[in-house]
């Protein structure tokens, strides 16, 4: 099959980007999207041109780190796939393919189709972690929980953080991201110390960082490889303002009598 | 206070306040609604319950207090809600500086994308909603303190008036067919177990707000009422 290829090419992160037309031939049905970019890097580098950089590692889609939009929408024109689950064979012959970085000012480009998601770790950073005790193993089963509640925290672990949500959302919103990683530990009971200093924390970082707010629009959920519910945003909110407005109640100090 | 403050911080926090407000402003809407109808009855009656409102908690408030205390939380929850709003989308354009060159929506309904759209028609409208049956100034001459019934039937008359007015509902039906859903979301009241009802619910809000609305200037037109 023969493609064309409108391709963000970007020199460096500071530099001026601009769509470049790259011709391909003779692309079988049965690669992958990122092996037809392989083989172009591959012409572009016998014709003594610059590779198109690509953000890529498992290829297998559970790493996060494929990340191109193509033609419209993140990951593809496929529902729960990430881009490396992408095959020519979606594709017609002779189609225009338009092949853009994730847009978002808390994302900003390095290279071509590479962007800096390091905007991601910081949000975890700021709370996603439990506390755990560094005595003995505790007993097994000692700390029941509901298979629903272990399902749905689950669900929420699968997340895999490429950021597809931040780059279908238009508002370009961090929300279904930060909310299935506060959710998958918030529902746990391992979970509970931390739960508002938790919430508040990855809340206000993703502020930080400079993703937009939420409209309620659904997008990320339909781009995500996942199936990532917005039910978690739901969640992430519902904990955030009990956080802020609510919980803690300290009641610590003393009182006087009367 | 303080902890509203901190509420203030965060994109999530002004959300709160969005849908909060919405709810408020949600409620007055329905009643608004639901007090037009009495046009349907006759001038006896939409007259009298226009004065009602002005003795609304007589004897224990004097006269018009009631209905100036609901104005002003009117006024706040507006304020409030296009402020935050408007909060809201300065923040959000800032996120995406670059667009894309193609960008093929998958989920959003239209009613959510035209939310900024809407709301802008309807502080426009508000306006002059408020110039034109509360005080008088715009749209209607002569222009009678009380005489509701003869106000309407003034305004209505003329035909441009009218689908205005229809216009402006549709639009109020279209801000909150998502904004009645979304502001359950908001708050984390809706769960996949009740999200097909509270969405029907938002529908159903929608269309019938629109229709108990656009009745009133439509029979006015029509020459059902006169
Ligand atoms: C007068 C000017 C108004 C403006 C500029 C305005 C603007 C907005 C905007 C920008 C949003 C956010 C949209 C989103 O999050 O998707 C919103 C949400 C909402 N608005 Fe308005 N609005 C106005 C009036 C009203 C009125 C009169 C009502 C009620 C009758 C209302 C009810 C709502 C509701 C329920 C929401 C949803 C809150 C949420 O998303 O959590 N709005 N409005
Ligand atoms: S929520 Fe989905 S789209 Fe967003 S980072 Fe996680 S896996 Fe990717
Ligand atoms: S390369 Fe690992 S998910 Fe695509």
């Amino acid at each position: 099959m023969k493609f064309i290829l409108r391709i963000w090419r970007q020199d460096h992160a500071k530099g001026a980007g601009a769509f470049v037309r790259h011709e391909i031939d003779g692309i079988s049905g049965d690669l992958s999207f990122l092996e037809m970019l392989d083989l172009l890097n591959e012409q572009l580098t016998v014709r003594g041109e610059a590779p198109v950089a690509f953000d890529s590692d498992c290829r297998e889609g559970v790493c996060g780190m494929c990340s191109l939009v193509i033609n419209g929408r993140p990951h593809g024109p496929n529902a729960l796939t990430t881009t490396c689950q992408l095959y020519m064979r979606h594709f017609r012959d002779g189609d225009e393919i338009t092949i853009e970085p994730w847009r978002a000012r808390a994302f900003p480009v390095l290279r071509d189709l590479v962007v800096d998601r390091t905007a991601f770790d910081r949000i975890l950073e700021a709370g996603g972690y439990v506390s755990v005790h560094s005595g003995p193993k505790p007993d097994p089963n000692s700390m029941p929980v509901e298979p629903e509640v272990a399902e749905e925290a689950l669900d929420a672990a699968t997340c895999i953080g490429c950021g597809a949500c931040v780059a279908a959302c238009p508002n370009g919103a961090a929300m279904l991201f930060t909310a299935a990683k506060v959710s998958h530990l918030g529902l746990l009971p391992q979970g509970q110390p931390e739960r508002y200093v938790r919430v508040t924390r990855m809340v206000e970082q993703m502020e930080a960082e400079g993703f937009g707010g939420c409209t309620n629009l659904g997008e990320c959920e339909g781009a995500c490889p996942k199936g990532i519910s917005i039910k978690f945003i739901g969640r992430m909110n519902r904990d955030y303002y009990r956080s802020v407005l609510k919980e803690p109640i300290d009641r610590r100090g003393r009182m006087g009598a009367q | 206070m303080s902890r509203v403050r901190t509420l203030l911080r965060t994109a999530v926090g002004l959300k709160f306040v969005v849908a909060v407000t919405g709810l408020v402003l949600f409620a007055w809407v329905a009643m608004h609604m639901l007090g037009n109808l009495k046009t349907f009855l006759g001038p006896a009656e939409i007259d009298a319950y226009a004065a009602g409102l002005k003795t609304l908690g007589a004897p224990f408030v004097p006269h018009g207090f009631a209905l100036w205390g609901v104005r002003l939380l009117l006024l706040a929850c507006l304020v409030a809600h296009v402020g935050c709003a408007a909060k809201l989308v300065a923040r959000n354009r800032a996120a995406r500086p670059i667009p894309y060159a193609r960008y093929v929506p998958r989920e959003s309904t239209f009613p959510a994308r035209f939310m900024l759209v809407s709301g802008g028609i309807l502080l426009v409208y508000v306006v002059l909603h408020v110039l034109h049956l509360t005080t008088g100034t715009i749209l209607v001459d002569p222009f009678v303190e009380g005489k509701v019934y003869d106000n309407l039937a003034r305004s209505f008359r003329n035909g441009a008036v009218a689908l205005f007015y229809v216009g402006a509902v549709a639009v109020l039906a279209l801000h909150l067919y998502h904004g009645v859903w979304s502001l359950f979301q908001t708050l984390g009241l809706d769960n996949p177990d009740r999200n097909r009802k509270l969405r029907a619910f938002a529908a159903i809000s929608a269309i019938g707000l629109f229709a108990g609305f656009a009745a009133v200037p439509l029979a006015f037109l029509a020459g059902t009422l006169e």
